[in-house]
């Protein structure tokens, strides 16, 4: 059957001479307009495509594409050592790679059967890195919302402050992303003199940041009347779809990993989950704010911890199989392995050569069986499963990234409603394309 | 169910070779080492925590094997059997799994019979519980039936799994590949699948596959 039989007269839009085709519209009864929205969009935040069938003003069909951004990391995985692994995942969703490498260390950590003998520091460390992530996560999230609806100035504002925390990723880790900092039995390093200062100035000016935040979009009638009863997902369907995250908790439900299933001593700390009721994109904006604030709350607790009880301890596993040899140092060409290690190695005992030697060329085996270990990142579930097959490489990693999941709410909360809420809706899921195509 | 079933002895993986891998110009990491420890088959009674709970609640004959591993209980269901175990576990009042996190697939090409897993994550909110349900299908019948009709948000992750292990999902709404191109050969995430050797084109010219690029050995 042609085209024409199935779908009526097709006009298509490609490069042709424009009068032509105006004209030959203008003939026309037909209404319907199927648009390209992406790859290259800039509100679609990445490589999102989005095909919607327009009947005016109105979407009556949405259809979501993805895979430009498939860059095969699940398969690179099982050609490096567990440990190499999370230099990759750490590239996934990009803008929280923190949360792709705690809960990919904490599967490779449930099967090597060493859970319980993370050094606490690490695990603070790790719980402090992972909220300052999230903090910039949430920036980033809220201020291309106010971007993507007309209004530059958050994106200025939140860029600001993003920086302020990447700066100080930077800080300790070495790389502002995609840091690698978290390795199987504890993180890479240390965190560096100074760090708890920089990040103390950061607690200090943050508040008043988000509270600058809120000023600007909370009652701003532009921003309320583009968000408020927009894209509405409710409980049932965030259910079914598998949504979770601000998606989740601005449809009531009080579901957050780092309670429910708490991981690196989250149960040990005093912070609050934030819900809303409305289930439209304010509510998740309201959500995503709030969890900045509490995030707040859960630095300054880590940073007590590493300042007061937990001060001079170990921050890999004691495991010498296991745990990472060297500890990083800045010397005059970049981060490497610190001076001490090598002076250990290369002249005081033969052991530790060995065991530096096997776990860097080699690696750890780890024990066959596998593992699932989600972690609550900015977007929702996101976890690793992991398999091994008792070799020194993984044998299958597959991670549930929340993007890839929330983004099939898409027709549901774009049919029906305006173009331009399309926008909005696709802003309040915050995909990260990165970890949507792996 | 579990119970008279003779222990599978899983076959080891033996890893030759400098380097591990055959086929591709990739050179990290030496695996030289032969390993030899399989993964539990299946778990004797009781499983421990609120596992037993589970299973006696499910009760049903799909059940084949029953596997508890580093405090996860995992399910090996039948195929024919799993549209009912998923529907059951979803909407049994004492198991209530509401949430699934989707469907992976694992290629274990040394396990005659079972290559392919689909291996689903369901999580209940209301009992605060985890469970994996595996379902195994042979590689030259690679048929799974579709779950998309008791958990929607399986239709993008059984449309991966598809393209990356190309198990024929039944009764799936559309299922297309979503991640590779339409029109690619080949189903990327299996072993048999290498890593790289693709040859590439570029401005007309075809940079030929890793593997096959001159080499230094």
């Amino acid at each position: 059957m042609t085209q024409e039989a199935t779908e009526g007269k097709v006009y298509d839009v490609a490069g042709q001479d424009w009068d032509k085709l105006t004209e030959a519209v203008a003939e026309s009864s037909e209404e319907r307009l199927v648009i390209n929205m992406g790859p290259q969009h800039p509100s679609t935040h990445g490589v999102l495509r989005l095909v919607l069938t327009l009947d005016g003003e109105t979407v009556t069909e949405a259809r979501t594409v993805i895979g430009y951004l498939h860059t095969g990391i699940e398969k690179n995985l099982e050609y490096r050592t567990w440990t190499q692994g999370v230099t990759f995942v750490t590239r996934m969703d990009y803008l929280s790679p923190i949360f792709n490498e705690a809960t990919y260390c904490l599967g490779v950590e449930r099967l090597l059967g060493i859970e319980d003998r993370i050094p606490d520091r690490a695990q603070a460390i790790r719980v402090l890195t992972m909220e300052l992530t999230r903090i910039s996560s949430h920036l980033m999230a809220i201020c291309t919302y106010g971007m993507e609806l007309g209004a530059t100035t958050p994106f200025l504002y939140g860029l600001r402050e993003r920086e302020m925390v990447l700066d100080i990723m930077e800080y300790i880790t070495g790389l502002r992303m995609n840091m690698a900092y978290i390795r199987p039995g504890g993180v890479s390093v240390d965190l560096p003199a100074g760090a708890v200062d920089k990040i103390g100035e950061l607690l200090k000016v943050m508040p008043e940041r988000i509270k600058d935040m809120r000023k600007i979009l909370d009652a701003n009638p532009v921003y309320t009347r583009r968000t408020k009863d927009i894209a509405y997902l409710d409980l049932t369907g965030c259910m079914a779809l598998g949504i979770t995250g601000p998606v989740l908790k601005a449809a009531g439900l009080p579901w957050d990993l780092r309670k429910s299933q708490p991981y690196c001593g989250y149960e040990t700390y005093d912070f609050e989950i934030a819900t809303e009721q409305t289930c439209d994109v304010y509510g998740r904006y309201q959500v995503r704010v709030s969890e900045m604030e509490e995030s707040l709350k859960l630095i300054e607790q880590a940073l007590d911890r590493l300042t007061g009880p937990l001060k001079n301890q170990p921050v890999m596993i004691e495991d010498k199989k296991i745990g990472w040899p060297a500890q990083l140092a800045l010397g005059p060409d970049g981060l490497g392995n610190s001076p001490a290690h090598i002076a250990h190695i290369m002249s005081s005992s033969m052991e530790a050569l060995i065991h530096h030697f096997k776990l860097v060329t080699e690696g750890f085996r780890v024990p066959a069986g596998q593992a699932y270990v989600p972690v609550e990142s900015p977007r929702g579930e996101l976890g690793a499963h992991v398999v091994s097959d008792g070799g020194t490489r993984p044998f299958r990693v597959h991670f549930r990234d929340p993007s890839f999941t929330n983004l099939q709410a898409v027709p549901a909360m774009c049919e029906g409603g305006y173009i331009a809420d399309v926008i909005s809706a696709v802003a309040s899921l915050d995909p990260v394309m990165g970890g949507v195509d792996r | 169910m579990s119970d008279n079933l003779p222990e599978v002895p899983e076959q080891p993986i033996a890893r030759t070779g400098m380097f591990g891998t055959s086929g591709t110009g990739d050179t990290s990491g030496y695996g030289g080492l032969v390993v030899r420890r399989p993964a539990p088959v299946s778990s004797p009674r009781p499983y421990g925590s609120y596992f037993d709970e589970i299973v006696d609640g499910l009760d049903h004959e799909g059940v084949e094997r029953v596997v508890v591993d580093r405090g996860e209980l995992t399910l090996h269901v039948a195929r024919e059997h799993l549209v009912e175990v998923m529907k059951k576990l979803r909407d049994d009042p004492a198991l209530r799994f509401e949430l699934s996190l989707g469907v992976s697939g694992v290629h274990y090409p040394h396990e005659t019979g079972s290559e392919l897993r689909a291996v689903y994550h369901l999580c209940s909110i209301t009992h605060n519980r985890r469970v994996r349900v595996e379902c195994s299908t042979p590689d030259d019948d690679r048929h799974v039936p579709s779950t998309v009709s008791v958990y929607p948000t399986h239709n993008w992750h059984e449309r991966e799994t598809y393209d990356f292990f190309g198990i024929i999902f039944d009764g799936h709404p559309g299922l297309t590949r979503i991640e590779m191109p339409d029109d690619w050969e080949g189903h990327p995430q299996r072993k048999d699948y290498p890593l790289g050797g693709i040859p590439v084109e570029y401005r007309g010219a075809e940079i030929p596959a890793p593997d096959q690029r001159r080499s230094y050995a």
